[in-house]
């Protein structure tokens, strides 16, 4: 077991990595060939486009109506899984999180937690802060146990461990794995992996796992999954805790089966998943299985800051089924690790800003060409090009009146950069002057720099043509 | 919000304005000329605003929108007559059509002009199938050529479909399906400039693509798509060099007819 996994690495470093990854022909074929099969599997299970956008806009309305309501909501929720016998905890940022967590663990004694998939542990750094308190967490999704046992971070949220070939887990298993020989069938693979993980199950003493939908009406935690390592977390050990984003909530239980059907097909391309969890309490007397302890940690991290603009609030909306970033020609060339953050494309370049300041994370809404591919297959309909564009915005400038500063306002602030857009502005606004412009850039066009920054880094330099349209098109008005 | 399905047309008109775009005033205006010979082929006057400069669009994507704002202004007042806005570019169009209302959103008398120009804005060959109704006669030998619609004329104007239906008019000419097609080719204005390890490696699968189509030239319907990969192609060396959807269109027709 490793417990050195990595850290995350700066996002500022991120144009270093992308470089790095897009000169990694291996990972730009992995990625290209398994986003592929992930676009096709999505496109087929949407055959009918005009059923497509009306199930998006519905899921699209339950979560702005869950959003709206999200205060309401969140006190119904805690109200109804206390009387369920659920206990709640409120963790305003990572380490609140990680406390909660680690002192539940240490009045249990742990030794050994086996976890579920669950995006908000990664986001909290929750195996360190185990690690650190002298306690295992052990993943026991397929692919979270790869990743961790090679001491990497998912690079995709859906399936972490996209980026490595079944030669590199076959090497993996071989070194790492006591016992395992060295295979590349896929079978035995995941057969060595299921024989190390059923033994922890039984011998973990806390199951932790993420949630997809906490319905506050009947205070019922629903979590999707296609393993069942998220039943065996959640049935088996004597503790179990959930740990969730505050934006999961939603009213009632109706709301779920129009997101399930949506996020599944937009994930993973299956029109359901071979689990469905419905969790709502610890075991009951007369009762023979299921945890005797039930606690969920409810995580902000950054969400209220999204919560307080009406514009960036549809972040939240969020299902987390990795479409945005599965369409992503971005992503699709650099993968996941060279984000630096917990989310990786689209959602994550929208969403990270608020959990780690734009000071940190203010290159990431530059990553797009806002060709508008993750918008349109948002399956809640989260105008995810708007956003970055906005975002772009808020790391140029201070805050506008009537707004909150989000943390790092204007982190990206330059007096050159400002300049520059001043004067393309004055030039843009002055017709006249524009059209002298003009006649000058096409009359001396063969002193255009050979040299044009990023552009000529792949391409010959853009040169003006020998006569604007605008001269062209005046000279034809004289008969 | 697009235009790939729903748009209402009004009927032919006697005059249009062109709205002719930064990058094709500097870098393509032969692009613009033909764009203005195939209206008037139709019998259609082209009125040019000589103060038009920009849409506004790069200040807009890179999050300046006061310079956005000022930009757009400039442009907004420039179309008085309820002539149509025909605009040879999709991202452009897409950028007056769909953005100015959002951009001048906090302004009532401002947003009611906004939007009563988007709703006159048109994207050049959707103009030209809808609104023109132009039928072709192809008068060129067979071709095969491959076609890549920018993302905002995709997604925001509906641009493939109708760059589609105007070359399905040309009996001789075969239109090739490359490799993913919908695909960003890597341009993205500044986009382009910030991150140019990614972008080249975009704008190089896009090229490749193209390649493998056998296709004889590309055609494009933006004119930033087609310097980002005509000069992609310089660069490596190819032969394969993209056109403007208005300029071949203009060639394979006879290329005459409207005034020089």
């Amino acid at each position: 077991m490793n417990t050195q996994a990595l850290r995350f690495v700066p996002a500022s470093e991120f144009k270093e990595r992308a470089a790095a990854a897009v000169a990694d022909e291996h990972l730009r074929h992995s990625f290209r060939g398994a986003m592929d099969f992930l676009i096709g599997k999505r496109a087929a299970q949407f055959p009918d486009p005009v059923a497509l956008e009306q199930q998006r806009a519905l899921a699209e309305h339950i979560r702005k109506y869950s959003l709206a309501r999200l205060p309401d909501l969140l006190e119904q929720l805690e109200r109804k899984l206390t009387e369920n016998g659920i206990q709640v905890h409120w963790a305003a940022d990572p380490e609140q999180a990680n406390r909660i967590i680690i002192d539940i663990a240490r009045r249990h004694s742990t030794r050994l937690m086996v976890k579920g998939k669950s995006m908000v542990s990664e986001e909290i750094e929750l195996n360190h802060a185990m690690a650190d308190a002298g306690m295992e967490a052990l993943e026991s999704d397929m692919g979270e146990y790869i990743v961790q046992l090679d001491g990497e971070k998912p690079s995709h949220i859906i399936m972490p461990a996209i980026h490595k070939t079944k030669q590199e887990i076959a090497r993996l298993f071989a070194e790492r794995v006591p016992g395992a020989g060295y295979t590349e069938s896929v079978d035995e693979l995941i057969g060595i992996g299921r024989a190390v993980l059923r033994e922890k199950f039984m011998s973990a003493d806390i199951g932790l796992s993420g949630v997809n939908f906490a319905v506050a009406e009947t205070g019922t935690l629903c979590l999707v999954e296609n393993e069942g390592n998220g039943r065996m977390c959640t049935t088996v050990p004597d503790v179990h805790i959930a740990i969730t984003g505050i934006e999961k909530v939603v009213e009632k239980l109706e709301h779920v089966p129009p997101l399930f059907g949506l996020l599944t097909r937009s994930a993973t391309g299956q029109a359901i998943t071979t689990y469905f969890n419905m969790i709502s309490g610890p075991r009951r007397p007369g009762e023979k299985d299921g945890p005797r302890e039930m606690h969920l940690v409810l995580v902000d991290n950054g969400r209220t800051q999204a919560y307080s603009d009406e514009q960036l609030r549809s972040t939240l909306q969020c299902i987390r089924c990795g479409a945005c970033m599965n369409h992503c020609p971005v992503y699709t060339r650099i993968g996941g690790h060279a984000y630096g953050t917990t989310y990786p494309g689209p959602i994550g370049e929208i969403i990270s800003p608020h959990m780690l300041g734009l000071a940190a994370t203010h290159v990431l809404p530059t990553a797009s060409s806002l060709c508008g591919a993750c918008g349109e297959v948002c399956p809640v309909r989260i105008p995810i090009p708007d956003l970055l564009i906005r975002l772009r915005g808020e790391a140029q400038h201070d805050e506008r009146p009537g707004h909150f500063p989000m943390l790092g306002q204007g982190a990206a602030k330059s007096r050159v950069i400002d300049a520059i857009w001043a004067g393309w502005a004055a030039l843009y606004t002055r017709p006249a002057l524009y059209r002298a412009f003009g006649w000058l850039a096409t009359r001396f066009r063969a002193l255009t720099p050979p040299m044009q920054s990023g552009w000529t880094v792949s391409r010959t330099p853009l040169k003006p043509a020998g006569q604007t349209l605008h001269e062209r098109m005046a000279a034809r008005k004289r008969p | 919000m697009d235009d790939t399905g729903g748009r209402r047309y009004p009927a032919k008109p006697a005059r249009v304005y062109l709205f002719g775009t930064c990058l094709i005033d500097l870098f393509c205006p032969e692009a613009g000329m033909d764009a203005v010979r195939l209206l008037e082929r139709e019998g259609i006057e082209v009125d040019f605003p000589p103060d038009q400069t920009c849409c506004g669009q790069p200040a807009h994507s890179s999050g300046f929108p006061d310079q956005t704002r000022a930009v757009a202004l400039a442009q907004l007042r420039l179309f008085p007559e309820p002539w149509p806005v025909v605009v040879p570019s999709g991202s452009c169009a897409g950028m007056m059509r769909h953005h100015y209302p959002k951009v001048f959103a906090d302004d009532p008398a401002l947003l009611a002009e906004a939007q009563a120009l988007a709703e006159r804005v048109f994207e050049l060959s959707e103009f030209l199938l809808e609104v023109a109704r132009v039928r072709f006669s192809d008068q060129g030998p067979p071709a095969r050529v491959a076609l890549h619609t920018s993302c905002a004329a995709r997604r925001e104007m509906g641009t493939q479909v109708h760059a589609r239906a105007l070359l399905d008019q040309l009996p001789a000419v075969e239109v090739a399906m490359h490799g993913h097609e919908s695909e960003c080719c890597g341009f993205g204005g500044t986009f382009s400039l910030k991150h140019p390890a990614i972008s080249s490696a975009m704008a190089g699968d896009k090229v490749e693509a193209l390649k493998e189509t056998g296709a004889e030239t590309f055609l494009s319907a933006d004119c930033g798509c087609m310097l980002n990969l005509n000069h992609t192609l310089q660069k490596r060396g190819e032969s394969l060099q993209g056109q403007h959807l208005a300029s071949f269109l203009w060639q394979r027709t006879g290329g005459q007819g409207g005034r020089r």
